[in-house]
């Protein structure tokens, strides 16, 4: 009977031409966002003169730009199912470390090297009690932050580094422009296109949605997820020990209690931009405009006299409402 | 008699959608009375005592406890009417120590403002005696799943209970601590209490019970005294089903060369265990739920460490020490648990297929996301996997689909062998069949297949041959007449003077 098909059984469903683009979800968050980016922009310009000035727009890009950087560490970590409260001492460690070698008589661009490197190492040691301990990232994270400030601390002996003595070429990552554009502002950029590519692209990229959408199901695939969730730690160290190093020219001085809470915006920028603390989904373009959107934020407040100890009120409200947003889009899916 | 019963289930139906779970089914329970309950998975025995503990709702039909029709709402009512359940799975507080978890609902009750920690230990340590001097201030988490299954065990004791339902106690019980449990099921008879068991294990059935209830395909089929029965009766009727599925026909010509062949695999929880898969052939696999059949597979793909034994492939010997080698080799497994451990729920269809070998789809570190997307089209057209396109996510498919692109991400890597781990478990009929069919058109075209089921109809329907399992042994092996009583004998480990009824 049916049998005698037994050449193609399994008759092919109808399949009306396969579409292969990015999740819907995803787009939709970051139109969402673009939408409430642009609409504060306007009605800011309106409310403010000062707003829509190259000088503020140039303040406001320069500073998410270097935070950005520690975003998109963030972003990938958040992926694979990790966090990193750390990441605001290790800006830090960065510019300490950085500094203090600078000032011992190494050539900038070696002590920089080192610092990252320095950075790295924290991500490592991390990454280490995480897959072969086997503790949680918040946990690790936890210790390393208040470890790492504590280095910082004793390093400068609580004192900040002056670094005016810094030269010129070096000060330019900071504090220069390429054609009218602020240095920082092109690292950021190209830090940004490039994970983003990576991370839609590349194989080990892939490798990072897999083990954070479904650990278990990754081992069952012969992916190895605790190399995968050691490395995403150790980058995420090494593009704040980056952050740092950017801080440090253009601050010209390295305090070590610089960072401070820093961890918390990074943090909340990445969930409002997509990335879920449970792993497995995020973006970077979405981390980039949900940090983008803070900063818009912070800027308007200021610009229209509110108080400054509104603003960390502010923002908190932002975060639950961008949580809560999507929270009720999800479970709107499943039922 | 009816009368006197304490519980008493009058024409139950329930049905999930278009699924009918029970029809019509009517039992009693009477005082003093150890009830056993069998049938086949499937045939609605959890489904008839998540009635009975206030779990699910019947669809219709009446419970009637003492003589008095109840509606049994939610777990809380049937514990204050007496009815208590020793549930299969262990729901205990693995962080809470065994006297918190066994005082739990005594706890829960109490007005006092501080806890009473010498009292709570030395009334739990009283309980937890009668079944083995576990000491309870230990952490639930510490012990092992033997030992927490006798915490569930001993927290329903201390429940002031008329009617108890213990559901398979002992599949994870050492047959010592079996037989402490039958002495205080015995002892709850003669207090009076009446007991539900559910065991697919004929032995402790005609040891403890007064009577035997056996349930098919949601409908009851019989009850009988214990003593006017044999275990072959019960088996019988257990099974005694028409074929209602379509298999397709078995390999018509099995070749003689070994597609793989595994001698004296041993592992933390198998072993030793020999097996031989030939080409064109489909073994099934058969045994109770914690047999050791899933470990014998992850042991076999090195997914769990395996501590002995030889693995050949295609007569390659071969190394297997992590599972990427295991896929390396082309040796697949299909978790059992499709949603915990078989696909990616928030990943699109086209990145569920190529995470087996991301290596043949990368150029330059980089997807080739045209190759990825002819690979997922190419694969889940030929499976008939229904689906919107490959860019949807794999939680918007519906079960049956999803397997498919489990199933899909399998023959990516053109596997030599592929283990099959319950691959119809939760799947409409149409989609089974369909999986059925595919599984002997890929050993028909020369993969070899291992399929382990807990489902008789299809272990039987599907596979040239079956080994059976029981504690982590291959306890026998079926070829020529292979049938549902056979399986179950040789699973429960019934003796063999029974063989003479096959």
């Amino acid at each position: 009977m049916s049998l005698s098909q037994e050449d193609r059984p399994m008759a092919a469903a109808p399949l009306n031409s396969p579409r292969f683009s990015l999740g819907s979800l995803g787009s939709m968050r970051e139109a969402g966002l673009i939408a409430i980016i642009v609409a504060m922009c306007v009605a800011m310009s309106f409310a403010s003169p000062y707003f829509a000035t190259w000088g503020n727009v140039r303040a406001m890009l320069m500073s998410f730009s270097v935070e950005g950087i520690v975003v998109v560490g963030m972003t990938v970590l958040l992926i694979v199912g990790g966090i990193d409260l750390a990441v605001g001492s290790v800006v830090c460690l960065a510019m300490v470390v950085g500094g203090s070698l600078f000032l011992m008589g190494l050539d900038p661009w070696t002590a920089s090297l080192i610092a990252i490197g320095a950075c790295a190492m924290v991500g490592a040691v991390s990454g280490f009690f995480v897959t072969v301990v086997g503790l949680s990232h918040f946990i690790t994270s936890l210790a390393a932050m208040v470890i790492v400030r504590g280095l910082c601390l004793l390093i400068t002996k609580g004192t900040p580094l002056s670094l005016f003595t810094l030269p010129p070429e070096f000060k330019a990552i900071g504090q220069g422009e390429f054609y009218g554009i602020p240095i920082v502002i092109i690292i950021f950029l190209a830090v940004v296109v490039i994970f983003d590519f990576l991370l839609r692209r590349a194989t080990a990229f892939r490798k990072v949605f897999y083990t954070g959408s479904n650990e278990k199901a990754a081992q069952y695939s012969g992916i190895k997820t605790n190399q995968v969730k050691f490395w995403v730690t150790v980058l995420c160290s090494a593009l704040a020990g980056l952050a740092g190093i950017v801080y440090m020219s253009r601050f010209g001085s390295a305090t070590p209690t610089f960072g401070v809470g820093m961890e918390l915006n990074i943090i909340a920028a990445a969930v409002i931009g997509g990335a879920s603390l449970t792993g497995g989904s995020g973006s970077i373009f979405g981390a980039i405009l949900g940090i983008g959107l803070l900063s818009v934020v912070t800027s308007s407040l200021i610009l229209l006299n509110v108080p400054v100890y509104w603003q960390d009120v502010i923002r908190g409200c932002i975060l639950l409402s961008a949580v809560s947003i999507d929270h009720f889009l999800h479970r709107g899916r499943s039922a | 008699m009816s009368d006197q019963s304490v519980l008493e289930i009058r024409n139950i139906s329930k049905n999930f959608g278009p699924v009918q779970a029970l029809t019509d089914v009517s039992f009693s329970l009477a005082p003093g009375e150890v009830h056993a309950l069998c049938g086949e998975n499937g045939a609605g025995k959890s489904t008839l005592m998540n009635i009975i503990a206030g779990i699910l709702q019947p669809s219709s039909g009446n419970v009637v406890l003492n003589g008095q029709a109840v509606t049994i709402a939610s777990p809380a009512t049937a514990q204050r009417l007496g009815i208590g359940l020793v549930h299969q799975e262990i729901a205990l507080c693995r962080d809470a120590t065994v006297a918190e978890n066994i005082l739990m609902a005594a706890t829960n009750a109490r007005r006092a403002p501080l806890m009473n920690y010498r009292q709570l230990n030395a009334d739990a340590q009283q309980v937890m005696n009668r079944l083995a001097p576990i000491p309870v201030s230990r952490r639930v988490a510490e012990l092992s799943i033997s030992n927490q299954q006798l915490v569930e065990i001993a927290k329903a004791l201390t429940l002031d209970c008329r009617v108890l339902i213990f559901d398979e106690p002992t599949a994870a019980l050492t047959e010592s601590e079996a037989q402490a449990l039958f002495g205080i099921i015995r002892e709850l008879k003669s207090r009076g209490i009446s007991i539900i068991y559910i065991s697919h294990r004929m032995a402790e059935i005609f040891a403890l019970c007064d009577r035997v209830t056996v349930l098919r395909d949601g409908r009851h089929v019989s009850t009988d005294r214990v003593a006017d029965m044999t275990p072959d009766d019960v088996v019988r009727r257990m099974v005694g089903r028409e074929i209602t599925q379509m298999y397709p026909p078995k390999a018509q010509a099995i070749g003689a060369e070994t597609l793989l062949a595994v001698e004296n695999l041993v592992s933390d929880d198998v072993g030793p265990v020999s097996l031989a898969l030939k080409r064109g052939e489909i073994l099934g696999i058969g045994g109770l739920i914690g047999s050791g059949r899933t470990e014998l597979a992850l042991a076999l793909c090195g997914l769990t460490r395996k501590t002995g034994g030889s693995v050949r492939l295609a007569g390659q010997a071969v190394d297997i020490g992590i599972y990427a080698d295991a896929v390396r080799q082309g040796l697949v497994y299909l978790s059992e648990d499709r949603k915990h451990s078989g696909v990616f729920l928030d990943l699109s269809i086209a990145q569920n297929i190529s995470v087996l070998d991301l290596g043949k789809l990368t150029r330059s570190g980089l997807i080739d996301r045209r190759a990825e997307a002819a690979q997922a089209i190419s694969l889940a057209t030929r499976l008939g996997v229904k689906m919107g396109g490959i860019a949807d996510k794999v939680a918007s498919l519906s079960g049956g689909n999803q397997q498919k692109v489990a199933i899909a991400k399998q023959l990516s890597v053109k596997p030599k062998v592929i283990i099959m781990d319950e691959p119809t478990r939760g799947i409409d009929v149409g989609a089974k069949s369909e999986i059925h069919k595919l599984l002997r058109q890929l050993a028909d075209a020369g993969t070899g297949i291992i399929v382990i089921s807990s489902e008789l109809p299809e272990l039987i329907g599907i596979a040239d041959r079956v080994l059976v399992m029981r504690e982590g042994q291959v306890t026998g092996e079926l070829t020529q007449t292979i049938t549902e009583e056979a399986v179950i004998r040789l699973a429960s480990g019934l003796k063999e003077e029974l063989h003479h009824v096959a």
